[in-house]
């Protein structure tokens, strides 16, 4: 049955063996990683000994939505390389842990545009709003396409609980339970876990998008707090300053 | 095995396969250079398996031998491990020629006064090289390339006009610590008569016509006086304060309301009235420990790098 001649003359089992053939490339380089210890470092804060990188608040986890609607991925990658130009321009390269929630990561491989692993905290809210409007405004060669309308268009809060639940059936600890909730506070902390409550989602973003005024117009929540406030926080969980380079090393 | 079908034109063994009635294929054997080709890439394969990280093995992998990478960890211990990326990094960030070559001059920058610096060609080269990235990397994007800013979002670094103070050591803190500019919004607090007034009395500070002189006087009591209070950080005279961020009003240097740019007077004054009626909220991230962790001698170098640009830094 398998002899060369029958396969190359039957199509249909011409293309099941080589649809075999090929997936065993690449299951030999991806399922191995799930079994492997040291595949997602565990990055704890030394001194408090909580979990370092937590999901997205509801907040950010909308504006992450925005992102992958508005398709910025196509052109802007979320991973940094352990190299030394890499590490120069964009800072300290990313960790597995660091894209552990999110779904799908946006590692890419593709960069129009800068990487943006580690752009929370490099630029002002202000500066992050104006360019979105008008990105040649702030960077004349920029070839970025303007996002007028985010900042004009309220935030849907319609199906906010339902993302979250979305998320949570495949594996982001976000809480709809007291049970839940108190495994949250035990992992990332009381102030932490509050955040991730789906009970209270439209209160804790209302709350952040209050306090954050990313898009300073205070009256609404818009496209563009949510996609700020996800900006902003992107590459900021871990504070490197509090491990010794080392630490990372030996998870490889 | 069949028994070889053999062409009959040719005698050449063929694969006994016919397509087309006669269409038939040589078995010919491989190119001698092709075959050793791939007999190399297999031999590579094994050497590869042993030297770097390859099989998987129950929650571990092959981590690969004879190809160890020695680095310091941030505690100094110096440390020895198999081959892999990050601590090929590690090991890089240490010893390639580049980066000693820049932790050479880094130390030398640090150690020297701002004097030194510019008086010291070598020195002066590698902020120049090096300063130009930094800025690239960390300022150009509000500041602009050149540094010129954006009129009413981003102040300009290339003039001597200094919000926060232009001394180094004023510049090193306005880096490392981030500045927050703000000045209130008088929508409120002033009617439309006397917003006319003390914009009328603005444009005057910086010798510019007063739409309505009679106005700008009746301003000027509104500036220095407590209605509007505006003396508190721009100072009686209009000068500001370095302390607050507060704008000299007198240098005809207009960084938001872009005066500069409107032709008629009652642009320039409506310029100015949109500034007094929205305030100002401004701020710049902090670059130093608790923000982007620029180190003490890379903001040395970012200032000294502005010195450069700018003829005005550093000098008062």
């Amino acid at each position: 049955m398998f002899k060369h001649e029958s396969i190359e003359t039957n199509s249909g089992m011409l293309i099941v063996l080589t649809l075999v053939a090929i997936s065993i490339g690449g299951l030999v380089e991806i399922v191995p990683l799930h079994y492997i210890n040291e595949t997602v470092e565990d990055v704890k804060d030394p001194v408090t000994g909580l979990d370092a990188v937590r999901p997205y608040t509801p907040l950010e986890q909308r504006g992450r939505d925005i992102y992958t609607r508005e398709g910025c991925y196509l052109c802007h990658s979320q991973m940094i390389r352990p190299f030394r130009d890499e590490d120069l321009r964009y800072g300290h390269y990313s960790l597995a842990a660091e894209s552990k929630y999110d779904h799908p990561f946006q590692w890419g491989s593709k960069r129009t545009g800068p990487d943006l692993a580690r752009v929370g905290g490099k630029y002002s809210n202000e500066w992050q709003v104006q360019h979105l409007i008008a990105p040649r405004s702030v960077v004349p060669e920029s070839i970025m396409p303007n996002y007028p309308w985010l900042k004009e268009t309220d935030l849907d809060l319609s199906d906010l609980e339902d993302r979250m639940v979305a998320l949570k059936r495949v594996g982001v600890p976000y809480s709809q339970t007291k049970v839940e909730y108190e495994a949250n506070v035990k992992k990332f902390g009381e102030e932490v876990a509050k955040k991730l409550d789906i009970n209270q989602a439209e209160v804790n973003l209302l709350a952040q998008a209050q306090a954050g005024n990313y898009d300073a117009n205070p009256t609404n929540v818009s496209e563009m707090d949510a996609l700020v406030a996800y900006l902003q926080v992107l590459g900021t969980m871990v504070d490197f300053k509090k491990f010794d380079e080392d630490y990372f090393i030996q998870f490889r | 095995m069949a028994t070889p079908v053999k062409d009959p034109l040719t005698g050449a063994e063929t694969t006994g396969h016919v397509w087309d009635e006669t269409l038939q294929e040589f078995n010919n054997p491989l190119p001698r250079w092709w075959l050793w080709t791939f007999y190399g890439t297999i031999l590579f394969t094994i050497t590869y398996w042993i030297m770097y990280p390859s099989w998987p093995i129950g929650s571990s992998y092959l981590k690969g031998m004879f190809n160890d990478i020695t680095y310091k960890t941030d505690a100094g211990e110096e440390k020895s491990t198999h081959w892999n990326m990050r601590a090929l990094l590690a090991h890089d960030m240490q010893n390639s020629e580049e980066a000693l070559k820049q932790q050479e001059y880094l130390a030398k920058v640090g150690a020297a006064s701002y004097e030194q610096i510019a008086q010291d060609a070598d020195m002066s080269s590698f902020v120049r090289s090096y300063g130009v990235g930094m800025f690239g990397d960390n300022c150009a994007a509000c500041h602009q390339a050149g540094g010129q800013g954006v009129v009413g979002q981003f102040p300009n670094l290339v003039d001597d006009d200094w919000l926060w103070g232009g001394d180094t050591t004023a510049m090193e803190t306005t880096i490392r610590g981030g500045r927050l500019g703000y000045m209130p919004a008088y929508n409120t607090t002033f009617d439309t008569t006397q917003m006319n007034q003390v914009a009328n009395y603005v444009l005057t500070l910086s010798g510019e016509a007063p739409v309505d002189a009679a106005a700008a006087a009746e301003g000027q009591k509104i500036f220095q006086g407590e209605t509007g209070g505006c003396y508190m950080c721009h100072t009686k005279e209009g000068k500001g304060m370095h302390a607050q961020g507060s704008a000299n009003l007198t240098d005809k240097v207009w960084t938001i309301a872009n005066v500069s740019a409107a032709e008629t007077p009652e642009a320039k004054l409506d310029a100015v009235k949109a500034v007094i009626t929205k305030g100002v909220k401004r701020q710049m991230p902090v670059f130093g420990k608790e923000g982007r962790n620029l180190s003490d001698t890379e903001i040395k170098v970012l200032v000294a790098y502005l010195q450069q640009m700018s003829a005005g830094a550093g000098a008062k």
